[in-house]
């Protein structure tokens, strides 16, 4: 499927995705898509931003390829590897058959057969494809320096082999929650977004379209008592992940409306740190759920 | 890729030229390739809708979340009227200085800006001339050891600074997930081995070898400003700065009544011009103390971003708290939770047989891995050696 031509074309493609994206968002992903750069998501956990990577790879028709970042992620866990047990064997069966040219064991053993593809180098390879790779945060500042090339000219360089270039530029989508900087030299080759908390209005209709299943009233209460959560202080904030956890939560023990009492007991869903949840609990909650209330009437 | 129509010509073009030189002088980084990616990018957005263009310019010309504000402030301020704006933010500027409340960060970064060169910044006057020459005897050098940073005139300080650049952090060093060619390593690492083998027609002679890759872990060094400190922070200051280019993955916090991170400025090879960068990023010197609120904040805001990997802490204060230690015991706990090794320098423990009286230092010791002095140069020297040492067993206390 071809790339939509305006912000709102794009708007419209992640919509049909089932993403609600502000305008701001769906500008910064046509761009994106438009100019052929890589896209570098940050924000807080739970904010959607690895969605937008799956949406696109199902509403364009390409194979999604995920990197999932951690600690010490090497080029033989994120690029490619030697079959080192498969070029041993070729060496033996050389042996055998006699072939004593150093030159032409060197090209047979240094052969794309030998070659193990992992996500990077599949994504240059192959159909076209979008890139995730995701929370960058999470690997070390060495693995970001491999990513530099491949970033900036969809291409890998193999030094047995040499360079692979992308017949069709993958769409990169680079996501990070912040728990580490990720380095000026990634976000130069990229364009930045800040993936923020949704409002109310966007908020309702991105719960419409992820759980179905919850009544209208329930619904807008669970936002408006999120929103007023989010503008208080605490140590971690529900992101929309837990929004709509929270609300399937809250629907499968067929509430109809929320009542302090409940929402006590189901506070695990959307609050993720002890301090948090016994800050909540009782008067807090009581309080929340009065005024969540009264702004839900206003939002029907 | 489509086809672009041709980049706009004009004065849309030189008013975006000016748009990010102006962002330039509010503190972005941006080069010449970015003008020209911005000016590309005007040419697949609709140019009429306002929203679109910010928000792409914004996803171009901004790198970092705090840099956002700025954007947005600029933006909404240059792309009215260029000449207007530059009125305006004067104006502003001039109003900032008329009543004491000060604009918020941002803003005032802009109007700064918008007015182009930087005024002059006002010089400290409290600082020490520069001596030129310190010529010691060993004598001098080892009174200069001991004596406490409290006591010590000028002369002495300009000295003192001197030693403390000579001064070196080796933390101790942690295995990482990476590894490295190594003779004597653990692994054999197959891939050198059959390059190897090239050499010699596909016989494999001898294994190479790997090993962990050892690196030392962050450090996030958290230092009170606050009155009581003023002559210490003076000094420690120049060691912060020492630290801050002698290794990579280190941050650096000043608070007294509230918390400035100071990290990119201290970055500054000339220790002079990173000191004037940290006196306008810092608002509160030798004020009072909030040390709980302060470390609550890091927490907040900070914590997730620079703790990981293993961090080690440093908490520089003397455990004197204006606010009666409220909310410290809890902050200092998550800190202690979050980091690998949270030590607590504090420059009143060289009195011997000191105790914990104040309601801080009471709320504070329970939550600390290690309580160390900081108040003259032996005792700087001592912590660099104990930092290059595996940390003690934890004990609960």
């Amino acid at each position: 499927m071809s790339l939509p031509t305006t912000v709102e074309a794009t708007r419209q493609l992640l919509a049909e995705g089932g993403y609600v994206a502000d305008t701001s968002l769906a500008t910064s992903v046509h761009l994106a898509l438009a100019m052929g750069r890589p896209l570098f998501l940050e924000g807080e956990p739970g904010t959607g931003k690895t969605e937008i990577a799956k949406v696109l790879a199902e509403r364009l028709g390409r194979r999604l390829v995920r990197l999932q970042c951690y600690d010490g992620l090497d080029l033989a866990a994120a690029a490619y590897e030697w079959d080192h047990a498969r070029q041993l064997m070729e060496i033996r069966l050389a042996e055998t058959a006699g072939v004593t040219d150093r030159d032409r064991l060197s090209a047979d053993l240094y052969d794309r057969r030998f070659l193990i593809e992992r996500p990077l180098l599949s994504a240059l390879t192959g159909t076209p494809a979008v890139l995730l790779i995701d929370e960058l945060d999470r690997a070390d500042e060495p693995f970001e320096a491999f990513l530099l090339e491949i970033l900036a000219d969809f291409q890998i360089t193999i030094p047995e082999l040499g360079t692979i270039r992308a017949e069709t530029p993958p769409i990169v989508i680079i996501t990070s929650n912040r728990t580490r900087e990720v380095h000026d030299a990634i976000r130069r080759r990229c364009l930045y977004h800040w993936v923020d908390y949704p409002d109310a209005v966007r908020e309702r209709a991105i719960l419409r379209l992820r759980a179905p299943g919850v009544p209208e009233v329930l619904s807008a209460q669970v936002v408006a008592f999120v929103q007023k959560l989010r503008a208080g202080d605490y140590f971690k904030l529900p992101g929309v992940a837990e929004t709509i956890d929270w609300a399937q939560a809250l629907a499968a023990l067929e509430a109809k409306e929320l009542e302090p009492g409940l929402v006590d007991d189901t506070l695990g869903a959307l609050m993720k740190y002890q301090d948090d949840i016994a800050r909540l609990r009782g008067e807090e909650t009581a309080k929340l759920v009065a005024e969540a209330k009264v702004a839900a009437t206003r939002m029907l | 890729m489509q086809a672009e129509a041709p980049p706009p010509a004009g004065a849309l073009a030189s008013n975006l030229l000016a748009f990010v030189r102006l962002l330039r002088r509010a503190g972005l980084r941006l080069g010449t390739a970015d003008a020209i990616e911005a000016t590309r990018a005007l040419t697949l957005l609709d140019i009429g809708s306002r929203r679109q263009v910010q928000a792409g310019l914004r996803a171009i010309l901004v790198r970092r979340h705090d840099q956002q504000e700025v954007f947005d402030q600029a933006f909404a301020l240059f792309w009215r009227d260029p000449e207007a704006a530059r009125h305006a933010a004067a104006m502003a500027l001039m109003d900032g200085i008329k009543d004491k409340s000060r604009p918020p960060p941002a803003s005032r970064r802009v109007a700064e800006a918008l007015q182009g060169d930087r005024p002059p910044a006002p010089k400290k006057s409290d600082e020490p001339p520069p001596m030129l020459d310190v010529a010691m005897t060993v004598s001098d050098r080892e009174r200069l050891m001991q004596m406490d940073f409290e006591a010590m005139g000028a002369e002495e300080i300009a000295a003192a600074k001197q030693e403390i650049r000579k001064l070196h952090l080796p933390l101790d060093e942690r295995p990482t997930r990476r590894f490295h060619p190594h003779a004597a390593g653990a692994r054999v690492d197959l891939r050198a081995t059959l390059r190897d083998s090239m050499r010699t027609g596909g016989e494999i002679l001898g294994l190479s070898r790997k090993r962990r890759v050892k690196r030392p872990p962050p450090l996030v060094v958290l230092c009170d400003i606050s009155g009581s400190m003023a002559r210490y922070a003076q000094i420690l200051l120049h060691f912060l700065h020492a630290v801050e280019n002698d290794r990579d993955r280190v941050s650096t916090f000043l608070f007294g009544t509230r918390l400035s991170n100071v990290t990119r400025a201290l970055k500054n090879r000339d220790p002079e011009v990173a000191f004037e960068m940290v006196s306008h990023l810092v608002p509160d010197w030798s004020g009072g103390t909030r040390i709980g609120e302060s470390i609550a904040t890091f927490n907040h805001d900070w914590g997730r971003r620079v703790l990981g990997q293993g961090a080690v802490v440093l908490l520089i204060t003397d455990g004197l708290d204006r606010q009666g230690a409220a909310g410290l015991a809890e902050a200092a706990a998550r800190l202690q939770r979050s980091c690998r090794r949270l030590i607590w320098l504090n420059p009143l423990l060289r009195w011997e047989g000191f105790q914990p009286k104040s309601q801080g230092a009471r709320a504070l010791l329970p939550h600390v891995h290690e309580h160390r002095p900081v108040h003259n140069l032996n005792a700087l020297r001592d912590l660099v050696a104990s930092l290059s040492s595996p940390p003690p067993r934890r004990s609960s206390r």
